[in-house]
């Protein structure tokens, strides 16, 4: 049996998709017992939320005042001191899961596996190196527990639709106050959250300009789609920077990616390896995207993307 | 505060296209231009401008590597380092093992800052400024866009997928790079042979007193799996249909 504890991500509201995404690479392991760790201040929700997951056993809910938000120097010792009886413990890699589980690895006296892509055996995984460029196979070592980090772009969420028990613990750690939380400036766009998004309209330096953003937009809240940009289009100073895709900024896997005005260079391309569908539209009928897009259209995006939306 | 100690990781140039070696025992580094791990370079140039602000009396430059990673090293030298420390081991070291060794130095220096960069662009595990921070047990602040020192008290604000993030962490503490925390400068010639000069102490590992841990062995490499190139459609009605039939729209 292999006892698995996956750290649950959320915003004090509601489970982050990817906390289904690391029960899900979870399950990949032969004879997994899932536990589900939800710190909060207030964690029945959240707990019960977890609870609902497929393949979960059981979930731990450490309610304290301290988890109001998510500090790694707060989160580390409460997940070690309910974790020393795991011989896994998963975080996503998302820059929750980024910042904290290395503190935890630390205090275990472990390496970590960075972004697990893929399941092989009970000790060997695979994860991505040199931005994605290559793949390398890692074999745990014995007798030590697995801490990892869990791409979240390999993974499926698993279903809901399940009634795991859930137990409340009280943390018996002692927590720091070195950091403190000063505030969440959230990025104020209604639209769904481009690492999230099951769809998304990105925007490239063909656009020409921040206004002609505009049909991206439109394109994109026809589809309920997240909007992303390429680094060219960034650096151009189209849109902001947190809107960029590929090795530089957002590494995503919707279902379906638009890429509009976007030549396809490198790394732009690495940022959205693990989409479902990619559709190109690009005037430049040589463009490397159409290499990747599974649906391509060479046509002028200004006469086509509106089009596109009228007819959606 | 008296220190800021700054990690440059001797790492492929990020203009290298990467290749798997065709028997997967590794990626073909041979010949390859190395070059200070980006994060690293913004990690150093932060340091720099705290220093030229008058709110740190040095910066130190460490790396841990070959003997090679002493050319990274004097180039973080012309930027402006006034010393650096190579702690030499001519095998990879893991991030755990790294975060020891920094450590040891920390004791060592006693910095008031940690600067290192969120990732090294090669083996992209984002590990060891966590890690440091652990064993230290001191504060964190990683994937930072904006530091701001203020006395004993650091506040970063952090580049989180929700937004930004902004923390107030006490020093000492280990803070980590992001891209948009500045654009790191170039180094000028003068200032090359200017390093050349400045002191460069080489530490070998087993002096440290530290054995490598139990890690992770890498058994094979090979090259992402390819996408398929896709079909073209002719107009955007096409498009439509294509996108329908697949159940997209």
């Amino acid at each position: 049996m292999a006892k698995v504890l996956v750290i649950a991500e959320h915003d004090g509201k509601n489970l982050n998709p990817s906390t289904a995404k690391c029960v899900s690479c979870a399950a990949a392991i032969n004879g997994a017992e899932i536990s589900v760790a939800v710190f909060a201040t207030e964690p029945a929700a959240l707990a019960a939320a977890a609870a609902n997951l497929k393949s979960v056993t059981k979930v731990v809910a450490v309610a304290d005042a301290a988890n109001e938000y998510t500090l790694a120097a707060t989160l580390a010792p409460q997940v070690v001191a309910i974790g020393r009886d795991y011989d896994y413990l998963f975080g996503p890699s998302t820059t929750f899961g980024k910042d904290l589980m290395p503190r935890i690895a630390a205090l275990l006296g472990v390496n970590q596996i960075s972004d697990i892509m893929s399941v092989e055996s009970e000790r060997s995984f695979k994860r991505p190196i040199y931005a994605g460029n290559a793949i390398v196979s890692v074999t745990a070592p014995e007798g030590i527990p697995v801490v990892a980090t869990v791409r979240t772009a390999s993974w499926a969420a698993v279903d809901d639709g399940n009634d795991a028990a859930i137990e409340q613990v009280v943390n018996s750690a002692a927590l720091p106050d070195h950091t403190r939380f000063i505030e969440l400036q959230s990025g104020k766009s209604d639209r769904p959250d481009l690492q999230t998004a099951s769809r998304v309209v990105s925007g490239g330096r063909a656009l020409g300009s921040s206004e002609s953003f505009d049909i991206i937009y439109a394109l994109a809240d026809k589809l309920g789609a997240g909007v992303g940009a390429s680094r060219a289009a960034v650096d151009a100073g189209y849109v902001p920077n947190d809107m960029q895709v590929g090795q530089t900024g957002k590494i995503i896997a919707p279902d379906l990616y638009i890429a509009v005005g976007i030549s396809g260079a490198i790394q732009h391309l690495t940022g959205i390896k693990d989409a479902g569908t990619i559709v190109a539209i690009n005037k430049d009928e040589e463009a490397p995207i159409f290499e990747v897009a599974d649906i391509g259209l060479v046509a002028d995006l200004f006469t086509a993307v509106p089009e596109l939306t009228k007819a959606l | 505060m008296d220190r800021i100690l700054v990690g440059l990781k001797r790492a492929v140039d990020y203009n290298v296209r990467v290749r798997v070696k065709s028997d997967g025992s590794g990626v073909e580094t041979d010949g390859v231009k190395m070059s200070i791990n980006p994060f690293d370079e913004i990690a150093l140039e932060e340091a720099l401008r705290i220093k030229e602000r008058g709110a740190a009396s040095e910066v130190v430059v460490i790396s841990i590597g070959p003997t090679d990673a002493q050319q990274q090293l004097r180039t973080g030298l012309a930027m402006g380092a006034d010393r650096a420390i190579l702690v030499e081991s001519a095998t990879a070291i893991s991030p755990l093992d790294r975060a020891r060794v920094f450590l040891e130095l920390v004791e060592r220096e006693q910095p008031g800052l940690v600067i290192l960069g969120k990732q090294a662009i090669d083996d992209d595990n984002n590990q060891v400024g966590q890690m440091l921070a652990a064993l230290w047990d001191r504060p964190q602040a990683t994937f930072a866009s904006k530091l701001t020192l203020d006395g004993e008290t650091a506040t970063v604000v952090r580049e989180v997928d929700a937004g930004l993030e902004t923390i107030e962490v006490d020093l000492p503490a280990v803070v980590t790079t992001d891209l948009r925390l500045n654009e790191p400068r170039y180094v000028k010639l003068p200032d090359i042979m200017k390093a050349k000069k400045k002191p460069l102490e080489l530490i070998p590992l087993a002096e440290l007193g530290i054995e490598p841990g139990p890690t992770l062995t890498e058994t094979f490499f090979e090259p992402p799996a390819a996408r398929k190139k896709g079909s073209m459609v002719k107009d955007v009605a096409e498009l439509v249909s294509a996108l329908k039939s697949k159940g997209l729209v």
